[in-house]
């Protein structure tokens, strides 16, 4: 309900006057709170990540020396240096590459694989559909630790060797759930009229699948990419047990130096915020996306 | 037809997740080597071995813990956000935290914990904090009195002056084995202390050191510095402290109000003890909380956004009719708007739960070595067994199947709302 349209109402039925001067007072104070407390809660949430952007800002003889709060007594401390490292560090940029190559075709095999399957549930009739659909919801919360023992062995078995390959196999299949769930909802929305138009033109599942689905269904499939592109970007503990020096993601490689937290808080730092530039970019264009798949997967 | 769209899905579904549950359920009654079929025991030992058993109990407090702290967080962020104008940029900085890794979260937090006041942001600003309001508190650790000035130090650590001394008398304290920078930074020039009263005993407290050599032993000369923040006791006949006072930045103190009679002053023992050296966060006591910190620190923005789209939706004409009616803003809250999103406040409370379950990043980044055994939770300890140097996946199996079973009520409310969803 907008403002507007509120005290058109209140105009009109006349129930309320003007606050008097004594309420507008307590008013300006109870609002004056509520900002004061808010503003503080959002220093709360930004000092984190702002203490580890100048951690990694700092020389590593500064960290060493002090806190990064003295930035702002003594700005001139500040130096790309441990970027200008990290960058040519062969293991950090050869990482870099391999989350590249987890995320993206983890996220490109979900998206076509998911769009398939969540079509078949919103639009095609088969036997036994409502009962594989709630095998599906029921696969939704199913934790990745199950899967952990049986696939390190399976994978071993089938002789699937680059690993960067199984966890993508691995994202893949955890992924899915979500994606046949969350699009399933989406397609359900798109009108019956324009697929029975498409249908009475003579066009074939995979040409409605094709002409009328994608399209329509560009922003539920947009947020469902971001969505598992951020999942498969930050995750650590799928690439940990299936990944080797070769094939390790940033986050692996971040995390091995955690050994020694002080001594290594120049490459922790700089890793730690250079693999959340990515992620950070994502989320700030395509916010709205994100917040969508959220919504979608957890209310609907 | 239908099967051609599915068949991808089908095949990943069974073999990524399908198959391995049942794998993992029939493995975790197999031993550790997987040849030998051992019934229940792996499930025994979870409750029995100390570390698996201190991982479940941690979850319980993460269970119990971490989903209300986020709920109520986003609840309040999201009903306080409605009355502000910076709505959407309080929103991101709260929710963006959801779009980085946890490992990055979780070196952050490590950060920030760290003990040592200098490195760690969190000790840092308790010493600032208490420095504000309890005033700069002396830390001379090895200072001693100078020798032949009538002065001497107990065992405990107290330095005192050899004879009791008269009210309205002056009794200075100089003192050797500071080193320079221990000197507290706010130390000036030290000065001769102001005549006392009759109910007084004055004095000063310095440096009896002047940097590069000079001065005469027991004088206050240029060059020597006051010590400041030095508490200094007034002791009566009987031993008890009559009264307290600390120094000034020139070291200068001002014992009041005493009665006629004889007193030894004293600078206890406090002033020479090694200063607050930073709440050890990261030690076995504080961990898990640090670690469900950095948990609520990166949910709650979910919850708020989860909220606030639920309070959005949210059809306002009942508040309206009740504020008409008279209701104060809380009762409006209370009765009204609270009751109305329950719904969601579920959905997020289930969700939470079923992410404080799998929580693994957080909660093997953040703690140092010493300490990762008391913040283990199954999660990590289903890791540790089976792939971090355990080598007993059967246990490892065990665990994973608890975190099944733990996850299984919210499978049934998912399927549940589902249903519910299909018959409206």
């Amino acid at each position: 309900m907008s403002a507007a349209s509120t005290e058109a109402r209140e105009g009109a039925t006349g129930v309320r006057t003007r606050p008097s001067a004594a309420s507008r007072v307590v008013g300006f104070f109870t609002s004056g709170i509520v900002h004061l407390v808010l503003i503080v809660v959002a220093l709360f949430w930004l000092i984190p990540s702002l203490g580890l952007l100048l951690l990694s800002l700092r020389s590593s003889g500064d960290n060493a020396a002090s806190g990064w709060w003295t930035v702002f007594t003594r700005p001139a401390q500040l130096t790309l240096e441990n970027y200008q490292n990290l960058l040519a560090n062969p293991t950090i940029t050869g990482s870099l590459w391999n989350t590249v190559m987890i995320a993206v075709p983890a996220t490109a095999a979900v998206v076509v694989i998911g769009a398939l399957a969540g079509y078949a549930f919103a639009w095609l009739t088969f036997p036994g559909r409502d009962w594989l659909l709630v095998v599906v919801i029921v696969l939704l919360a199913v934790p990745i630790q199950v899967a952990l023992i049986p696939l390190a062995r399976l994978f071993g078995d089938l002789g699937i060797f680059g690993t960067v390959f199984r966890v993508v196999l691995f994202h893949t299949g955890f992924g899915l759930p979500f994606a046949i769930f969350l699009l399933r909802t989406f397609f359900t929305q798109i009108p019956g009229e324009l697929l029975e138009a498409a249908r009475i033109d003579g066009a074939g599942e995979l040409r409605i699948f094709a002409t009328v689905i994608m399209p329509l269904g560009g922003p539920a499939i947009a947020s469902l990419a971001i969505f598992q592109f951020l999942w498969t970007w930050n995750d650590m503990l799928v690439a940990l047990i299936f990944t080797d020096s070769q094939s390790q993601p940033l986050t692996v490689a971040i995390q091995s130096q955690l050994r020694q937290f002080g001594a290594n808080i120049d490459v922790l730092s700089s890793g730690a915020f250079f693999s959340m530039i990515v992620p950070l970019i994502v989320f700030f264009a395509f916010q709205r996306y994100f917040v969508q798949a959220l919504l979608a997967g957890s209310q609907k | 037809m239908a099967l051609a769209f599915l068949a991808p899905a089908l095949v990943f579904l069974g073999a990524i997740l399908v198959y391995p549950v049942v794998y993992t359920v029939i493995r975790s009654f197999y031993s550790a080597s997987g040849d030998q079929f051992v019934g229940w025991s792996n499930y025994l030992a979870m409750f029995t071995s100390d570390s698996t058993f201190t991982a479940i109990r941690n979850n319980v407090i993460w269970v119990v813990v971490a989903p209300f702290s986020c709920t109520a967080l986003g609840l309040v962020f999201a009903v306080l956000m409605e009355k502000i104008s910076w709505a959407t940029a309080f929103k991101l900085i709260v929710f963006m935290p959801m779009a980085i890794s946890m490992l990055a979260a979780g070196v952050i937090f490590r950060g920030m914990f760290q003990q040592d006041p200098d490195h760690g942001v969190v000790n840092a600003a308790i010493v600032a904090v208490t420095d504000a309001f309890g005033g700069p508190q002396a830390s001379l650790p090895g200072a001693g009195p100078r020798q032949e000035v009538g002065l001497s130090a107990s065992d405990g650590g107290a330095i005192s002056a050899d004879q009791a001394v008269q009210v309205g008398t002056v009794q200075d304290f100089p003192l050797v084995g500071v080193r320079a920078d221990e000197v507290p930074s706010g130390a000036a020039q030290a000065e001769t202390a102001p005549a006392p009263g009759p109910d007084q005993i004055t004095g000063t407290v310095w440096l009896d050191v002047v940097r590069g050599g000079g001065g005469t032993n027991g004088q206050i000369d240029p060059g020597k510095p006051g010590l400041p923040g030095v508490r200094v006791q007034a002791v009566g006949p009987g031993g008890q402290v009559v009264a307290s006072t600390t120094t000034d930045d020139t070291g200068r103190y001002t014992l009041s109000g005493l009665d006629p009679g004889q007193y030894s002053v004293v600078l206890p023992a406090t002033n020479f003890e090694t200063g607050f050296t930073g709440i050890n966060w990261l030690g076995p006591s504080f961990i898990t909380a640090v670690v469900i910190l950095s948990f609520v620190w990166i949910w709650a923005g979910f919850a708020m956004v989860m909220i606030a789209s639920g309070l959005s939706a949210m059809d306002r004409s009942l508040q309206e009719a009740a504020r008409i009616d008279g209701a104060s803003e809380w009762q409006v809250f209370t009765r009204i708007t609270a009751p109305l999103l329950m719904p969601v406040l579920l959905v997020v409370f289930v969700t939470l739960i079923v992410n404080v379950l799998k929580t693994f990043d957080l909660v093997y980044v953040i703690p140092p070595g010493n300490a990762k055994p008391a913040a283990n939770v199954i999660a990590v300890e289903m890791w540790r067994v089976s792939f971090g140097g355990g080598n007993d996946q059967g246990l490892g199996s065990a665990l994973a199947i608890l975190l099944l079973v733990l996850v299984l009520p919210s499978m049934i409310l998912n399927i549940r709302r589902f249903r519910a969803d299909r018959q409206r």
